[in-house]
């Protein structure tokens, strides 16, 4: 991906000429690409950096109800399948600060906002994982989730964001893959295993169908981000396509969705399920998740932690300079 | 403290191939770009070979110039070989 470095030198031109943006809307209306040295209007910039920052810090958070079952997985198996899971969030969340930092954010920035609370990240990290059910009930539902979102992300207009969701897609099947075996075998195991995994479907199917955004009514940002072909499908469409697909999925585990609307409609062909209670989504989103301040606390730890790791990296490469130069 | 400087990465697929641009890491000197560009690009045997370039080092052509640039080898349609009327008869050209 590019870089912040070339902003530097981009000739700054008049943002509201009409013709430039005319000759903008046009090529993403013939499903072109847009690079980033490519002229851009103000609000495509800011929506695409808001979306790509938080999607990088979605992932980065979303190492951490994760990566507390590293120690605690149930076999060496399971124990280097999470790690290598875990491993994968923190590339996919590079990949994408690289994506956003070609809108001309640095990285630093972004991290700073993240860290002050300031940046968003998806609400679903906001969770507790109390049981190794729930790291089950991730990768199948939450990653499953993510994938229904990614996948048509990897055409989005912007070309960064675009190559790095190919990437990351790439990527995250095995992530869906490995927490649906992990159900497999709870609901196939003891009692206490089978009631194991339905808690978790229980505690994990609604945020995951929170995933895909307020409902599209009340999405003021949809029809601008599909006109510029930022989003390519809509917050109920992709919902609707998930439920079609994962409510199959717990009859074959033998767990029931945690919902009595949920009934199979013929005539539409899909999944009829009943209403979201958007309250809790909002004040998950404002913050009043019960994992909000630890999960930032751990951030802000990891940060300052890893601060003397930073340090010597840089004193090294300093030093070596200054040999070289002697 | 600021952020490391930029490098762009690339890397060879495999043997026989040329080394693709693949993203961008941040990092304090060449080494520890390599280090991280095999953590960030390569966990699945993605590639054979790696290049880290400092970003800045790169030169780029500009976007609003394309058309300027590349003009002239679309007037040149004689450069393909279809642009040639051979008669059907002759072969192997």
């Amino acid at each position: 991906m590019y870089t912040t470095e070339f902003e530097k030198t981009a000739k700054i031109k008049n943002l509201e000429d009409p013709k430039l943006l005319e000759a903008f809307e046009e090529r993403v209306a013939a499903d072109e690409f847009i690079e980033p040295k490519d002229w851009m209007p103000e609000a495509y910039r800011r929506t695409l950096t808001r979306q790509i920052s938080q999607h990088a810090h979605s992932e980065i958070v979303g190492m951490l109800p994760e990566g507390n079952w590293i120690t605690r997985a149930p076999s060496l198996r399971r124990k280097a399948i999470l790690l290598a899971k875990v491993q994968d969030e923190a590339g996919h969340g590079l990949y994408l600060y690289c994506a956003a930092e070609t809108l001309g954010t640095s990285r630093e920035e972004m991290i700073e906002a993240l860290h002050s609370g300031k940046a968003k990240y998806s609400t679903i990290f906001n969770y507790p994982t109390p049981t190794w059910a729930d790291i089950g009930a991730i990768g199948w539902l939450v990653d499953g989730a993510a994938i229904m979102n990614q996948v048509p992300l990897q055409r989005t207009s912007y070309g960064p964001y675009a190559r790095a969701m190919v990437r990351v897609c790439k990527e995250e099947s095995f992530h869906q893959r490995q927490g649906y075996e992990i159900m497999i075998v709870l609901a196939n195991g003891t009692a206490e295993q089978r009631r194991m995994a339905q808690d978790a479907l229980n505690r994990w199917w609604w945020p995951s169908l929170m995933m895909f955004g307020p409902p599209d009514a009340e999405s003021p940002n949809t029809a601008q981000s599909m006109r510029w072909r930022i989003k390519r499908e809509t917050n109920d469409e992709l919902r609707q396509k998930f439920v079609d697909i994962t409510a199959p999925q717990a009859d074959y585990l033998g767990l029931k969705v945690p919902d009595r609307e949920l009934k199979w409609n013929e005539e539409k062909g899909g999944y009829d399920f009943g209403e979201i209670e958007w309250e809790e989504f909002y004040a998950v989103v404002r913050g009043e998740g019960p994992m909000a301040k630890e999960r930032m606390k751990a951030r802000r730890d990891a940060w300052e932690d890893g601060a003397w790791v930073r340090e010597a990296a840089a004193a090294h490469e300093a030093k070596r300079r200054q040999r070289k130069a002697a | 403290m600021n952020d490391w400087p930029l490098w762009e990465v690339f890397v060879r697929s495999k043997g026989g191939l040329s080394h693709r641009h693949a993203g961008s890491v941040h990092a304090p000197d060449a080494e520890l770009a390599l280090a991280h560009a095999r953590d960030t690009y390569t966990r699945r045997m993605e590639g054979v070979s790696l290049w880290v370039v400092p970003s800045k080092e790169i030169v780029a052509s500009d976007p609003d110039q394309a058309g300027e640039l590349f003009e002239p080898a679309e007037s040149k349609i004689y450069r393909h070989p279809t642009f040639y009327d051979i008669p059907d008869e002759v072969k192997h050209i």
